[in-house]
């Protein structure tokens, strides 16, 4: 039968849920901010067309919600059907930010109904403004509860092990673990870009097809600024990642980069195909000094390789083709978006090509990619690990025989939730398009 | 041991608070689906969109809270309750995919479609089912312990009486609820015929309500014969809600104060409810799991109650908020726009 080994099959299953659920948490965390941003500038600048815009965005983010919410619920309950060893272990030391992340996402579903149902009672667009703070506060707390629990799961701390049983259990210092701080940060930061940059997108994609409103350029250029001074950020937080890695988790940075023999002044390798029985490298580019520079910001400083590491506890060597393409992807927003914001400021017309245009569009998508990629790299490179150095992922799993079979239901009722978002989506925004939202808006009414 | 006690019945409040809130939602959905489907959809569909629109997600909040909760206070159900619920848990997952999706897709999609109504419908009324199942694992009877990990019997499972007692219990508790809530929902609106069509639902139900849960008792007296007896102690606990439901179905019946008749229903369900749970004190799941053994440590247990007691703080507020504009608020209820 397909999967037959339980683990294996929990692995796959887990895999396939987070997979989905991050595209859609990702807007969940980074649009009530993108909505939040629209909502103030409308006000600032008594402009409606960013009224509008907030407006638009919610009613397509309350489809992705709802569909986030239900993919949320689904990896809440299967961390404990799959994984009962862990969580029966983890559920001592690390309860307290998930059970806070309830909270969080309690108070953010609280208020996203009132500022959803509310839109035709407030002739003040401020009091509607304030409804958006804990909507967006809520997201974003459920992402730092939640990516806390993650770092505890890299660098556990907060508890002794004493004969096998579990002692000085301190609920506080598994929060605050050495891997919290960039993860944590480096979650949110790469959400709100991703977000603004899937905005920037749909707004490209308007103008690509021969839309010339004013509605859509404002829309662009402003997803576009926040985009990019968000992969900024997340540029920098990547660099402390890669430097905490190296610190505390250097088999894993080593797997990121092939990085084999322990040596000074190690190269950087970008892309490439590998041999791994021989550990050669074909096709690779090699920046010298970049990875000790990456890891201790000393070109000279030294990295170690995978060779010092048992092989049992060493990740797959597969991690290197998910890293390169995170950094790749994140490179490319950042210069796409900052050529553009310079381009609209002095004036250069091949900003508003055709083609780059074009370019915005698939930068969506590939951005959202690129966060597929970047938990793909930290997620696997963790592996045989479920709680780094104290539980591997096949001490975990369940025992149970049936998870091949739930994998191939869950795996159905995605594709039809993924096509059925879609489509929704599509059809709310093709049935209503901003000329006719706005000339509903002018009249004085409701345009939903 | 306060703890542990605090820990369960914090999370018993919870689920109740689920159950309540969740069955008006299930039970709403089932009502629309069938309102379309029998051609009386002008009169109910528009009072159930109105009531379920804001309320849904803060609904699912509730079960989020139960299980992220219980994994909290007893991390040994995770070992036990996760093992074993594997195949039913993820069939009560993915009807509340459908459920979820489904929902969004007519409401934001496309309003009045037959098809999303169904499905929807059909899934709110399974999931509690499928859920419910848990109730009857907890019983005992139904899980071994093989090569020291615990299986499930899913023939003896399927062949029990009471699992599908406990099954249909779940599903006409789900329309009872949801009906007598609705009626008085409806007559607030001042809608005088959905009033009558929902206070008939509520009539309806009414009878093999009482009948199930009579027979879930009888049942666990030969099932579960130590836990048959601490119902029986508890007796008084059942004998106050069956009062309770006897004026309930009276006040409906004279269609008199259905505000009253909503709050003796849910008085109703928590004696029932909590005097179930009292009975089932100290196991978690008869016989492997007692709250004591399953409680997890002492620095844990603190540090959540706190969080708990200042999420509470947090959230009471805002459940007060979205119930004063949405639920309690004259003109939203009846439809009418305001401008504040």
């Amino acid at each position: 039968m397909l999967f037959e080994d339980p683990v294996f099959a929990s692995r796959m299953l887990t895999l396939l849920t987070l997979t989905f659920h991050i595209i859609y948490a990702t807007i969940g965390v980074g649009v009530p901010l993108m909505i939040m941003i629209a909502q103030w500038i409308g006000i600032r600048k008594n402009d409606m067309h960013y009224i509008l815009m907030a407006r638009r965005w919610a009613r397509g983010f309350v489809v992705t919600v709802a569909v986030g919410v239900v993919t949320g619920t689904i990896i809440g309950l299967q961390l404990s059907l799959l994984w009962p060893n862990f969580m029966e272990l983890a559920g001592n030391i690390i309860a307290l930010p998930l059970f806070m992340e309830v909270f969080a996402f309690f108070f953010e579903a609280i208020f996203l109904g009132i500022y959803v149902y509310t839109w035709d009672r407030f002739d003040d667009q401020r009091k509607h403004f304030l409804l958006l703070i804990p909507v967006a506060l809520g997201a974003t707390a459920s992402a730092f509860f939640i990516t806390v629990v993650n770092s505890f799961m890299n660098a556990p701390a907060g508890f002794d092990f004493v004969d096998g049983q579990l002692v000085h259990a301190n609920p506080i210092a598994a929060m605050f673990t050495a891997a919290m701080p960039t993860k944590v940060s480096h979650v949110i930061v790469t959400a709100y870009m991703a977000s603004a940059f899937l905005l920037a997108a749909i707004a490209a994609f308007k103008l690509w097809k021969g839309s010339s409103h004013e509605y859509h350029k404002k829309s662009l250029y402003l997803m576009m600024k926040v985009g990019f001074i968000f992969s900024v950020a997340a540029a920098l937080i990547g660099d402390f990642s890669g430097k905490y890695v190296a610190e505390y988790q250097p088999e894993k940075l080593a797997a990121f980069e092939w990085h084999f023999e322990t040596e000074e002044g190690a190269p950087l390798l970008l892309y490439g195909a590998l041999d791994e029985e021989n550990q050669e490298t074909k096709y690779a580019i090699h920046i010298p000094f970049a990875l000790s520079i990456l890891a201790h910001g000393n070109p000279m400083a030294e990295v170690t390789g995978l060779n010092e590491f048992p092989q049992e506890e060493t990740p797959p060597l597969v991690v290197h083709y998910f890293f390169d393409t995170m950094v790749t992807i994140g490179v490319f927003m950042m210069a796409l978006s900052f050529i553009y914001w310079f381009g609209i400021k002095l004036g250069w017309s091949f900003v508003r090509a055709s083609w780059y245009r074009l370019l915005i569009v698939i930068g969506g998508p590939l951005t959202f990619l690129a966060i597929e990629a970047g938990w793909w790299t930290a997620e696997v490179g963790r592996q045989p690990w479920i709680l780094r150095g104290i539980m591997t992922v096949d001490q975990a799993a369940t025992s149970s025989d049936y998870v091949g079979w739930m994998f191939i239901l869950f795996l159905i009722l995605y594709i039809v939730l993924g096509a059925g978002t879609v489509f929704v989506l599509r059809r709310i925004f093709k049935n209503n398009p901003i000329e006719k939202d706005l000339e509903k808006y002018n009249k004085g009414g409701d345009p939903a | 041991m306060m703890l542990e006690l605090i820990g369960i019945s914090v999370l018993w409040l919870f689920l109740f608070g689920y159950i309540i809130v969740g069955s008006i939602d299930y039970g709403a959905g089932f009502f629309n689906a069938y309102s379309i489907i029998t051609g009386k959809e002008h009169i109910l569909s528009k009072i159930i969109q109105r009531y379920l629109s804001p309320v849904w997600e803060v609904t699912n909040v509730f079960f989020v809270f139960f299980f992220v909760g219980i994994v909290g206070f007893f991390p040994q159900t995770a070992y036990y309750f996760g093992t074993v619920f594997l195949v039913p848990g993820s069939i009560a997952l993915i009807l509340l995919g459908v459920r979820g999706a489904y929902y969004a897709f007519e409401t934001y999609g496309s309003r009045g479609h037959k098809g999303y109504a169904f499905m929807y419908g059909l899934s709110g009324l399974l999931f509690p089912a499928s859920l419910s199942i848990v109730l009857t694992i907890s019983e005992g009877g139904f899980v071994y312990i093989e090569e020291g990990n615990p299986k499930l019997d899913y023939q003896a499972l399927f062949a029990s009486p009471l699992t599908w007692a406990i099954v249909v219990l779940s599903i006409i508790a789900v329309l009872y609820i949801s009906a007598v809530f609705l009626t008085w929902y409806a007559n607030k609106t001042g809608d005088q015929t959905a009033t009558a069509l929902f206070r008939k639902y509520a009539l309806i139900w009414a009878i093999p309500l009482i009948l199930t849960a009579s027979g879930i008792v009888y049942e666990l007296s030969s099932h579960n014969p130590p836990h048959y007896e601490r119902i029986f102690n508890l007796w008084w606990m059942f004998a106050i809600s069956l009062i309770l439901w006897i004026v309930t179905v009276w006040l409906i019946w004279h269609k008199k104060r259905y505000d009253v008749a909503v709050w003796l229903m849910i008085f109703q369900f928590a004696f029932a409810f909590f005097g179930y749970g009292a009975a089932h004190y100290p196991y978690l799941l008869y016989p492997y799991l007692t709250i004591n053994e399953g409680f997890t440590n002492q620095a844990m247990a603190i540090s959540l109650i706190v969080a708990f007691i200042l999420g509470l703080s947090l959230l009471l507020p805002s459940l007060y908020l979205i119930f004063k504009l949405f639920l309690f608020n004259e003109d939203y209820v009846r439809g009418r726009k305001e401008k504040e």
